[in-house]
């Protein structure tokens, strides 16, 4: 199953480094981290997109996180209510003839274009996993010359009904 | 004029180095002994050493390997964190083994290493090498200094680190640029670890679980691990165990946190277990764990580790809760906390007299056992005879193999601290740096080493110690010219393909003992073992005695690997 963990960290030297090295260690599955400031100097937060088989490695996950000395607090998102948000920059095929029909495609995603050649448009897209990747799918036929995407990074929401969401989110999360 | 000389005088004296602040650090902390070995990057650090009139020793090995297992053993049986001291690059390496035995095994160690100066960190200078890289993985903390004004309170948060919570090593990598900087004294060594508050008192709402069950549990067992030991719970535990009259079995590790032959005592769990306390575990409806880790050589195959009970695990460090097995009652405590807590609590027990009587009998039935052999040695036997002729009241370091589990078996510890081994990380060459560890801890205790002759030609460097220091440690070798845990599983388990397990060329132990002058003995006769014990325990100083024992001679019994507790081999003769 997949979730979204966020890890408030202190921001030490190497401390990316001691939580990877510990993920891989003990063959966690990562398929993002997204780190970044916080609002407070000197704590950073790290949103994790993990696979895990399941609870009771997903126990064993945050416990092992929690263990880290440097880290603050360790919160598994994925049942609450949370937005979530990745960007992605993808430079794809453009000729004279495709230019215009790609630009009309990406507005219906409130895509960007961040830049122009002669043969290429690179397009910045936000959101949802998954509608990046429509997005993406949907600009594959053109030719994808390069792609990068930034990972996960979410908040829980200001307001939390009483009930879970998990159901939501599991869909939401898949990537 | 004059005024002037006096004033800067006075400002110059205000002036000290990285080193000095460090040497301050470590008396602050209440630092007796340093373990080191000096070289380039810690030039700064071991010149202050000499300069200061330093309220701690230091013990200067002959390999860095050889500082930090001493460490190790001064740590285990002080119950007072080791610090060792070494260079950059080789110096720092050399220290890998002893660092990962120590997070393995929870032992609070606090260790420096030099590094080459800031300027080269990472252009490949000589000595250097990625000490925050490397021991990331093996350690529990580790901090690069970069900043002299960091330095005394980075020290102090590293034995903040490696002694509270479950204990573990702690890395200091000092560039020498920061030792050798002049620098004030006035920074601060406040202590800021946000991240960092291990629980220590039970929710007693899980410790009334714990009698709950217990008052309805009809076969329970306590499994005692190291916890006790770190935790100084054994007078709780004796007083909760014979409150409620329940079987302990203890791990390796835990050896001595109950005394060992006592009535309610099983003996060791695991591979190399007791019969009766691995089929206690099988067999048991509720298991409590104190401060143990379910280890694999204590588990067998999961499957069949203790099918039919309700666990109940009592741990200082939550991540090794529901690690490997499925626990009904977690309790994140320091031991001796859970078990005060769980000592108020009212005794209502359930009738294990049943249970108890199988115990007894099964004890009775299928006890440990061995061959007798007159020569050579029967290894066993000669466990026996030291536990006879040390009264059960040695410090007892071992290495890593056949040995170390004949001292498991046959030297049972009716008191705590006394037993030094390394067990999660399996460390050939621990046991004898260890036992001058030990020493040191205890100048006045009888302090024996038990080593094979494998182990001991990894470290036999240090007897140099032993004479430098004067130590009367009692090095016994259990000599059979073999790897003879390889050697075992290579008859039992290959065909007896015995692939370089078997030793043609052995040093003279006799003689290596008194080129380095010290006491040197060989026995390989049984009738001589007695006195030869006897002579060398009475010995006013270090003694080697080589005991030539059999080779063929098994550890048994045992559960074969990847078998369940259940199905032991060579449960009788």
């Amino acid at each position: 199953m997949k979730r979204i963990i966020i890890a408030t960290v202190q921001d030490r030297g190497g401390v990316l480094n001691r939580i990877t090295g510990m993920l891989n260690r003990r063959q966690f599955n990562i398929e993002s981290i997204s780190v970044g400031a916080s609002d407070v100097r000197g704590i950073s937060k790290m949103t994790f997109v993990v696979e895990v088989s399941d609870k009771q490695k997903l126990e064993q996950l945050t416990k092992q996180l929690n263990k880290q000395i440097d880290v603050i607090k360790v919160l598994d998102v994925t049942d609450k209510a949370i937005v979530t948000r990745e960007l992605a920059l993808v430079k794809v095929v453009a000729t004279n003839q495709t230019r215009a029909e790609i630009m009309t495609l990406i507005s219906a995603f409130r895509a960007d274009v961040i830049d122009i050649s002669k043969d290429s448009l690179t397009i910045q897209v936000t959101g949802k996993p998954e509608k990046v990747d429509a997005l993406i799918s949907l600009l594959r036929p053109y030719g994808i010359k390069d792609l990068t995407k930034t990972g996960l990074t979410a908040f829980p929401r200001g307001y939390q009904p009483e009930q879970g969401f998990s159901e939501l989110n599991s869909i939401s999360a898949h990537g | 004029m004059k005024v002037n000389a006096n004033q800067e005088v006075e400002v110059k004296s205000n002036l000290v180095t990285g080193s000095d602040l460090l040497v301050q650090a470590l008396e602050k902390a209440g630092v007796e002994v340093v373990f080191g070995y000096p070289g380039g990057a810690v030039l700064p650090i071991y010149d202050a050493l000499h300069r200061n009139d330093t309220s701690f020793k230091h013990v200067l090995s002959r390999h860095e390997q050889g500082s930090i297992h001493a460490a190790e053993g001064y740590a285990r049986v002080s119950g007072k964190p080791g610090v060792v001291i070494a260079t950059s690059g080789p110096g720092a390496t050399n220290l890998i083994t002893g660092i990962t035995d120590a997070m393995m095994d929870s032992i609070p160690l606090v260790v420096f290493t030099g590094q080459v100066a800031e300027q080269v960190i990472g252009t490949d200078a000589f000595q250097e090498a990625d000490m925050i890289g490397i021991t990331t993985p093996v350690t529990k903390y580790n901090y690069q200094v970069n900043n002299i004004a960091d330095l005394p309170r980075i020290v102090n948060e590293a034995f903040h680190i490696a002694t509270t919570g479950r204990p573990g090593p702690v890395v200091i990598d000092i560039p020498k640029s920061i030792s050798e900087t002049v620098t004030i004294n006035d920074y601060e060594d406040d202590f800021y670890l946000p991240g960092y508050q291990p629980t220590v008192y039970p929710n007693p709402m899980q410790i009334s679980k714990i009698t709950d069950v217990l008052s309805k549990a009809e076969r329970p067992v306590l499994l005692a691990g190291a916890g006790i030991l770190l935790s100084g719970a054994t007078e709780e535990l004796k007083q909760f165990v014979n409150n409620w009259e329940i079987p302990v079995v203890t791990t390796l590790l835990g050896l001595g946190s109950y005394p060992g032959g006592d009535n309610l005592s099983l003996g060791m769990g695991g591979m190399h277990g007791t019969y009766t306390a691995n089929t206690a575990i099988y067999e048991s409806d509720l298991l409590i764990n104190i401060g143990a880790r379910f280890d694999d050589r204590l588990t067998g195959n999961l499957q069949h580790f203790a099918p039919k009970a309700k666990v109940a695990h009592i741990d200082i460090d939550p991540a090794e809760i529901g690690k490997n097995v499925k626990t009904a009652i977690p309790i994140v405590a320091d031991a001796k906390q859970a078990l005060n807590v769980l000592l108020q609590q009212e005794v209502n027990r359930g009738d294990y007299t049943k249970w108890l009587d199988k115990l007894k009998s099964n004890q009775k039935k299928y006890p440990l056992w061995y061959d007798r052999g007159d020569d050579p040695i029967s290894p066993q036997w000669l466990i026996e005879q030291i536990h006879e002729k040390s009264n059960g009241e040695a410090v007892v370091t071992t290495d890593v193999g056949q040995h170390q589990m004949w001292a498991a078996q046959f030297y049972p510890f009716k008191n705590p601290d006394n037993w030094v081994t390394s067990g999660g990380l399996g460390t050939m060459g621990f046991g004898f740096p260890a036992a001058i560890g030990a020493q040191i801890a205890k100048p006045d205790h009888l302090v024996i080493s038990l080593v094979g002759d494998g182990g001991f030609q990894m470290t036999l460097q240090e007897l140099a110690i032993l004479k430098s220091q004067n130590l009367p440690v009692k090095v016994v070798i259990l000599n059979n010219d073999a790897l003879g845990m390889v050697r075992q599983w290579q008859e039992t388990f290959y065909e007896k393909r015995y692939s370089h397990s078997l030793f043609s060329e052995n040093p003279d132990f006799v003689k290596l003992a008194e080129s380095y002058g010290i006491k040197g003995m060989r026995v390989s006769d049984e009738k001589d073992v007695p006195g030869a014990l006897e002579e060398a325990f009475s010995h006013d100083g270090p003694v080697v005695i080589d005991c030539r024992i059999d080779r063929e001679t098994c550890v048994y019994p045992m559960i074969a690997p990847g078998k369940g507790m259940h199905e032991m081999i060579g449960v009788t003769k």
